[in-house]
């Protein structure tokens, strides 16, 4: 099941131009953009891993895409999303965010029901990915 | 969902906008004429708007002729490339890491700077914006620290130029283990294989950057644009007095003229001479003189000419004036 996290993800997956495109926009706005990964795919999982320090300084696309292939080499079969922050505003406020890497297979939810008190249901998504230990979730392509 | 951003969507979702690409970065579109059309090569250099950088290249740099010649070929060579890449000739990126070599103060900042508004109108350069760094921004202090030092100063560079000060300080020739080797490595890899995202321009002292090509060949051959800044002549440097003085609103009187060229001509001939950087520290300093004599004259009846005219006093008062040439 494919997840869909931040903006574009009901689209097909961004080409390297369109992502690189994406990131020019960004830049061009004035958003420093930062690289994160994880394989807890989880909807509630929001803090994911830091590749490295959120850019402050980059002027163009290719410093921005030329780590996210480093974190596509060190990680790959994992999920990587590119950050766009709007500081102008004076607090750290996503204004982008979207996922340019996923795992060639994403096994997807279970969805559990817990019997409580008094016939009461309650519901919870689990992931396939996670029954395996954090590191190994994803077969590596 | 937390996490998840709100607002609209921002830019095209699909779609490259025109001229980001690099390969059809060179003024518009690739391969758009038959093989038998023509094209205007000065309707190119008019829209390109390189004009404007030259033209103010020539007014506000004074001298430098083999630096101008050397800066006017290589906007004809990238003129002409896209030109030819209309046609579907082949245009390989050209080669345009460059290493400026010259005395201090002979300008080679500011012509970097020039460069990089250079490529960017020609097409050859994405944001025209300048990195400057020395050594100390390049080589770290301790093993793992150079790596990412580097690639920083990489990462803010893209697209734009990279101008590396004194750049023959990154190799030290006496320790082997210096940290400097690893900065070198870096960069040729980026220089090699990220052409069109980056223009590296080495700058330094020509005896010592002829020492650094000589123990490092692969920088040396690397880089296509080996461009030599001569010292200033004392007309030049006279000139480049007038223009700095216009520039902040201050004027010599007739008696100062002949006192700032005398003091010039000295100041060359003293150690430690910097061009066009003395020439600035020299006017600062009878700045401060002037600001001085005019408090100390009549300060109840200041004309406008007072606050803007040098004396010779202003000059006379250096120590250059005092000590022996050489």
């Amino acid at each position: 099941m494919r997840i869909t996290q931040g903006t574009f993800s009901y689209l097909p997956d961004l080409t390297d131009e369109e992502i690189s495109a994406q990131v020019q926009y960004a830049l061009d706005q004035g958003w420093p953009l930062s690289v994160e990964f994880t394989d807890d795919p989880h909807p509630r999982n929001t803090y994911w891993d830091m590749w490295g320090l959120p850019m402050f300084d980059a002027r163009d696309a290719a410093g921005v895409m030329h780590e996210i292939n480093e974190c596509r080499k060190a990680y790959p079969g994992r999920y990587i999303r590119v950050n766009a922050y709007d500081a102008s505003k004076g607090r750290q406020t996503t204004a982008l965010s979207f996922i340019i890497s996923r795992p060639a297979e994403e096994p997807g939810f279970r969805l559990d029901r817990q019997e409580i008190s008094d016939r009461r249901i309650r519901y919870t998504t689990h992931a396939y990915a996670t029954e395996r230990p954090a590191g190994d979730r994803y077969p590596r392509p | 969902m937390p996490g998840r951003p709100a607002g609209p969507a921002p830019g095209p979702a699909s779609g490259t906008p025109a001229g980001r690409t690099p390969e059809n970065m060179p003024n518009g579109p690739v391969a758009d004429m038959p093989p038998d059309g023509t094209v205007d090569l000065l309707e190119a250099r008019k829209l390109s708007g390189v004009d404007d950088v030259l033209d103010a290249l020539d007014r506000e740099l004074v001298g430098l002729a083999p630096v101008k010649t050397r800066i006017r070929e290589i906007a004809a060579l990238l003129l002409v490339d896209a030109q030819r890449a209309r046609f579907g000739l082949a245009a390989a990126r050209p080669n345009l890491h460059m290493c400026f070599t010259g005395g201090p103060g002979t300008g080679k900042t500011t012509v970097a700077l020039r460069m990089a508004e250079l490529l960017k109108r020609l097409g050859y350069s994405r944001r025209g914006h300048l990195v400057a760094v020395t050594r100390e921004e390049l080589v770290g202090q301790y093993v793992g620290h150079t790596a990412p030092k580097t690639k920083e100063v990489l990462k803010r560079a893209m697209g734009g130029v990279l101008f590396i000060d004194e750049a023959y300080y990154l190799y030290r020739a006496e320790n082997e283990r210096d940290y400097g080797q690893e900065a070198i490595e870096i960069l040729l890899q980026v220089m090699e294989n990220q052409r069109e995202d980056l223009v590296v321009i080495l700058a330094g002292y020509k005896d010592r950057m002829d020492t650094f090509f000589q123990s490092n060949p692969g920088m040396s051959s690397r880089i296509a644009h080996h461009i030599d800044f001569p010292e200033y002549s004392l007309d030049e440097l006279t000139s480049i007095g007038d223009l700095m003085l216009a520039e902040a609103g201050y004027r010599l009187s007739p008696a100062a003229e002949a006192t700032f060229r005398d003091y010039l001509a000295r100041r060359r001939a003293q150690p430690r001479f910097s061009n066009a950087r003395s020439v600035r520290n020299a006017l600062e300093r009878a700045r401060l003189r002037h600001a001085g004599r005019v408090l100390a004259g009549e300060p109840t009846a200041v004309t406008k000419d007072d606050l803007m005219r040098l004396e010779p006093e202003d000059f006379l008062l250096s120590r250059v004036f005092t000590e022996p040439p050489g």
